[in-house]
């Protein structure tokens, strides 16, 4: 079996992104840069089943710039086996991201495709879904237990209320969601092991995607700004200022 | 020309996240109609046809949408588009889980958890877990967007709307329901209540949220948690408060132990009083409080279910 692992390189999850002052973008020109973590979660699934036997290659993917070979270096060093790089600079709608990973999963065919169920930068959750409709597979987001069966994977999502289990007949999407696995650390053979590992970059050009929208945002702002907050000594004055000055009580 | 809001509903209620739904699609255009889909899905739609501003309500009762499943409530949804020129759908589990099927069936872009329609083509959307508030203009030919539901009131009963009942879409089968593990509680749903108390790593064990659920008891309380305190096992998943969780906006939010990274704080900052109980006094949730207490919760907790039961006696 091939899985497929899309990879996106964002915004450390520790970073508190701010807007510019101008509202034209945001200030991440010098912020530290990671895996998302989700798709770290889907990664180290990836390469579970591989150890276990289940999966005979792993292919991990990502779309961005140059800066994105990182974490596919990183995507080998968890034990993709191969990591392709889709190159550009431009920032894409989950739309259209979803037509670029539907041209790969075409080429590709994996049986699986393991993915983070958000971006912590976008916080969209909408291109697994939308990859899923694209090929006519099935979907599983925010799976929390995966199981590898006879032609269908079973997956534990967690939902509003609960859980729910669904069992996807392949080839099929799965989204993961934190408490999947905890990803491993990399050790230092692994990170070297990779550096010989096949990464291969094309210009997103060349794939021939149409990659426009009518969707773009114009404005970056602060949100509101929470007013500074005052100590309380005891629980009684607690009560007291919720009852009287807030007016919560 | 319209908008269709897609219901979401559980055990024969409509919820409130659709009517909050309801009323952003009012923001963008006038006629407002609702779909409803399920297995005997007839009681929701009713409670639908009743909110204020409803203009038909479009009842689908087959076996196959009796646990809303992403692919064909995606495939009813489409086979209705014809007559809209946006979807939108509460950013719940099932909202998060079908638009986007639409979406790209119809090949746009979709806008998430929208906190503001600005114009007809213009809206509000946090980003970087709510860090910074995002313009986006959106000019796709049809609009399929997801509601952030705690930035909007819900719409309120005031009449009747007119109920039709259409026909199932038939889709090829490729996702098959196997179970599903749902806890019901006496409490008010996380998303709508008034007053949340949420607990984390710092309550230590399930036993401490019973602590929690005392004072909870006396504020008629909804129970959150910190993702820390979830991965710990002390709560289920569902209680989880922030980015990856549920977002909440109530009146009064209790923090208690919990140390309130970026991540939680997406997921409760609209909240209108913020309160704050830790004993660790530089830790951002203390910071950022309108009502720090710097104490150990398992001695205030005892000493906040007196008081309350006191101020209710009063």
């Amino acid at each position: 079996m091939k899985v497929l692992v899309s990879i996106k390189r964002a915004v450390d999850y520790t970073v508190r992104v701010r807007p510019l002052s101008d509202g034209s973008g945001v200030d991440i020109a010098n912020a530290k840069m990671s895996m998302n973590p989700f798709d770290e979660i889907a990664m180290e699934q990836a390469v579970q089943l591989k150890e276990a036997g289940v999966a005979e290659e792993v292919v991990a993917v990502s779309i961005g710039d140059a800066g994105s070979q990182e974490v596919l270096r990183s995507a080998l060093a968890f034990g993709a086996d191969r990591a392709i790089l889709i190159q550009t600079d431009m920032l894409l709608e989950p739309i259209a991201v979803s037509r670029i990973l539907a041209k790969i999963a075409a080429d590709e065919a994996p049986e699986l495709v393991l993915m983070g169920k958000q971006a912590i930068d976008d916080d969209a959750s909408q291109t697994p879904q939308m990859l899923a409709a694209r090929m006519g597979w099935a979907q599983g987001t925010s799976a929390c237990g995966l199981n590898m069966g006879d032609g269908e994977v079973t997956v534990i999502r967690e939902v509003d209320g609960g859980t729910q289990t669904l069992a996807l007949t392949l080839p099929a999407v799965v989204s993961v969601d934190l408490r999947l696995n905890e990803p491993r650390y990399l050790k230092l053979p692994d990170i070297m092991k990779a550096k010989r590992k096949p990464l291969e970059i094309k210009a997103l050009e060349e794939l021939g995607v149409d990659v426009s929208t009518k969707t773009r945002t114009t404005h970056f702002a602060e949100p509101p700004e929470r007013k500074p907050g005052v100590r309380v000594g005891s629980v009684s004055e607690l009560i007291d200022r919720l009852v009287n000055e807030a007016k919560v009580l | 020309m319209a908008v269709l809001v897609v219901a979401d509903h559980n055990s024969g209620v409509l919820s409130d996240g659709t009517a909050r739904s309801i009323t952003a699609a009012l923001a963008l255009d006038a006629v407002v109609d609702v779909l409803v889909a399920g297995d005997e899905p007839q009681a929701v739609a009713a409670q639908a046809a009743e909110l204020s501003g409803v203009n038909r309500v479009r009842c689908c009762p087959d076996a196959v949408y009796a646990h809303q499943l992403a692919e064909p409530m995606a495939a009813l949804i489409l086979s209705l588009m014809d007559d809209y020129t946006a979807v939108m759908a509460p950013g719940s589990s099932q909202g998060r889980d079908t638009l986007p099927r639409v979406a790209a069936a119809l090949d746009v872009a979709q806008l998430s958890e929208i906190t503001r329609v600005i114009d007809a083509n213009t809206f509000e959307r946090p980003i970087y877990a709510g860090n910074v508030m995002a313009t986006v203009v959106c000019e796709e030919s049809t609009k399929v967007i997801t509601v952030r539901t705690t930035a909007f009131e819900p719409a309120t009963k005031a009449q009747s709307a007119s109920v039709e009942m259409i026909s199932a879409v038939a889709v090829p089968q490729v996702t098959r329901f196997v179970e599903e593990s749902v806890v019901r509680s006496e409490r008010p749903e996380l998303g709508s209540a008034k007053v949340v108390i949420s607990g984390g790593r710092g309550v230590g064990s399930a036993e401490g949220f019973k602590l929690l659920e005392k004072v909870a008891d006396e504020l008629n309380a909804a129970i959150g948690a910190s993702r820390a305190a979830v991965d710990a096992g002390y709560v289920p998943n569902d209680h989880q408060v922030g980015q990856s969780g549920k977002a909440v906006a109530p009146d009064l939010y209790i923090a208690v132990g919990i140390s309130g990274a970026i991540q939680h704080w997406a997921g409760m900052k609209d909240s209108k009083v913020v309160v704050a109980i830790n004993r660790d006094e530089d830790c951002p949730m203390i910071q950022t409080a309108d009502y720090a207490l710097v104490a150990d919760l398992f001695d205030v907790l005892p000493e906040l279910e007196e008081g309350l039961a006191q101020l209710k006696a009063r």
